[in-house]
């Protein structure tokens, strides 16, 4: 398999804060990559350094082959068009009525009639989950329904590649796990490569190829779910088993 | 000596901080005028690059132009009939009340009509933007739009600014309009003028170019008020906060380039 997104040596601060510090993650082809990571490690960041909304400081960030800070304007803009990516909070347009959003890369990029576009959106709503809710507006909709829209318009362009920012946060068990179904049959059915952030352990084990754990920064470990789970770094496990005593919550821990 | 050594250390330290701060003013001014400049020349390149999105252009045109009908009735009509009023006052001093009417013509025509309609507008539909577009910006929405490859700037701005550019001139003409109109009534009911002399009085003495030159002044504020509402939207930062300050920012700046601009544009066309 074939590298699909890679990231060299990435830095990234805000004013004095050092967020990424020589970050390297490799994502394969076909590949679903769930990064885990304490809160304001700096997940969404890589995210949206992975899609060109923010630009590393320094390093490499190279999509199928091309470099991504290198493109600028209208070349950056239809290179976005291989992605679909679900923002940690919803992002929908509040101007727009649901099925509007959902269909928006579609109403904007195809010729397709409002007819089709609006039956496409159901239908992707429906792979979320919901029904019957197309001419609602975003400010009608609970947390967790904004969240399953804003997953149906990621996803309605069938792109190459997914990130899923927090895709199971604020739902129920339930309609979190049918919300993993939905992304393992997004890798299957269409083979489409993915990176999730996520702190939901149940999920990331379901969905991952591989796990990768984010800390001070860095990409500390990567690999298989299962050979995380049996690590012997004391910081992934302390994380993985989400307990409150380890190194991470250790000021005097020496790294 | 000890104390001398504080005063001079203060002092210079309150010189350097003054500096500072008026090094710092011209700062951000300049560098704010240049992304103002540079967001303009980006929606001017969008303008040929693309398509027109001519539904939301529509919208945004009824945004600036339609809901701002009432106000600016409102206001042309008291600003109409207290023009009559004050040149009446004046010119009865001297005998010459008849030319009240050319006075209200004149003053709205080419003053009163464009900056009034532009700073109500700045109020009221600058202020909109700028909300709008600082909720969006805070909330992601704008990044969202980056991620599904739609250019913000053809998608948001160029509309906003050229609704601003059109509907300015259309609620100028009707300001213009119902300020003569005001300033009319109250000299015929109120102060008793002579009909007929006071509509010849109006029209004797305008020319055309005073009326186009009216609405190009308008044309260039309508420009101001989205052009900064839309920028100070782009740059808000730090939530609700942040929006509000993008509002006021929004009105105080465009209010101000509208005077200052309105003095130069009437400098050089006439
Ligand atoms: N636009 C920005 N300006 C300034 N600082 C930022 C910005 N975006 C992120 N940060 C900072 O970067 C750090 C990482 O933020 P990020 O949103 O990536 O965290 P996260 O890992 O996604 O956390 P969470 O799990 O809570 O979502 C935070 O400390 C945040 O303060
Ligand atoms: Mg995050």
């Amino acid at each position: 398999m074939d590298t699909i997104i890679e990231l060299i040596d990435v830095h990234k601060s805000f004013n004095t804060k050092q967020v990424l510090r020589g970050l390297n993650l490799k994502i394969l082809r076909g590949e679903s990559m769930v990064v885990v990571g304490g809160s304001g490690s700096g997940k969404s960041v890589l995210m949206k350094i992975v899609i060109g909304l923010l630009k590393p400081d320094m390093g490499k960030v190279i999509v199928e082959g091309e470099e991504i800070n290198k493109l600028s304007g209208r070349n950056l803009n239809n290179f976005r068009k291989k992605f679909g990516m679900l923002f940690q909070g919803g992002a929908l347009f509040d101007s727009l009525s649901v099925w509007e959003n959902v269909g928006f890369a579609l109403l904007e990029h195809t010729d397709l009639s409002k007819e089709e576009i609006r039956a496409k959106a159901s239908e992707k709503l429906d792979m979320v989950g919901l029904q019957g809710i197309e001419d609602l507006m975003p400010s009608e909709l609970s947390g967790g329904m904004k969240k399953r829209v804003a997953l149906a318009r990621a996803i309605a362009m069938e792109p190459d590649i997914l990130l899923y920012d927090e895709p199971t946060t604020g739902l129920d068990p339930i309609m979190a796990d049918v919300i993993n179904e939905l992304i393992l049959h997004m890798k299957k059915s269409l083979n489409i490569s993915s990176l999730t952030i996520t702190h939901d352990m149940k999920s990331a084990y379901k969905i991952a190829d591989r796990m990768a754990m984010l800390f001070e920064g860095r990409i500390i470990q990567v690999g298989i779910p299962e050979k995380l789970q049996i690590t012997s770094n004391p910081i992934v496990y302390q994380f993985i088993t989400g307990s409150a005593r380890g190194p991470i919550t250790d000021k005097n821990y020496q790294r | 000596m000890k104390i001398k050594e504080k005063l001079t250390s203060t002092d210079q330290k309150g010189k350097r901080s003054i500096l500072e701060d008026i090094g710092r003013f011209f700062y951000t001014f300049l560098s704010e005028a240049g992304e103002i400049f540079i967001l303009l020349c980006q929606a001017f390149f969008w303008l040929f690059r693309a398509p027109l999105k001519w539904k939301i252009t529509l919208k945004q045109m009824g945004e600036v132009g339609v809901n701002s009908v009432p106000v600016t009735l409102i206001t042309a009509t008291f600003t109409g009939m207290v023009l009559a009023l004050q040149s009446y006052i004046g010119f009865k001093r001297f005998n010459a009340e008849t030319m009240v009417g050319t006075v209200v013509a004149l003053s709205m025509v080419r003053e009163l009509g464009p900056v009034l309609t532009g700073l109500i507008v700045a109020g009221r539909a600058g202020s909109e933007m700028a909300a709008e577009l600082g909720t969006m910006k805070v909330t992601e929405q704008i990044d969202a739009l980056y991620t599904l490859a739609v250019d913000p700037i053809h998608y948001l701005i160029v509309p906003r600014i050229l609704a601003g550019i059109i509907m300015l001139p259309v609620l100028t003409i009707l300001a213009d309009f119902i300020g003569i109109a005001g300033g009319y009534l109250l000299s015929i009911k109120v102060l008793k003028a002579n009909p007929v002399i006071y509509m010849r009085r109006t029209f004797d003495h305008m020319e055309l170019s005073d009326i186009y030159i009216g609405l190009l002044k308008s044309s260039c504020f309508g420009l101001i008020i989205s052009t900064v509402g839309c920028h100070k939207g782009l740059s808000t930062e730090g939530g609700a906060e942040g929006v509000g300050k993008a509002t006021t920012g929004a009105v105080v700046l465009s209010s101000m380039l509208i005077l200052i601009s309105d003095y130069i544009l009437t400098a050089l066309l006439f």
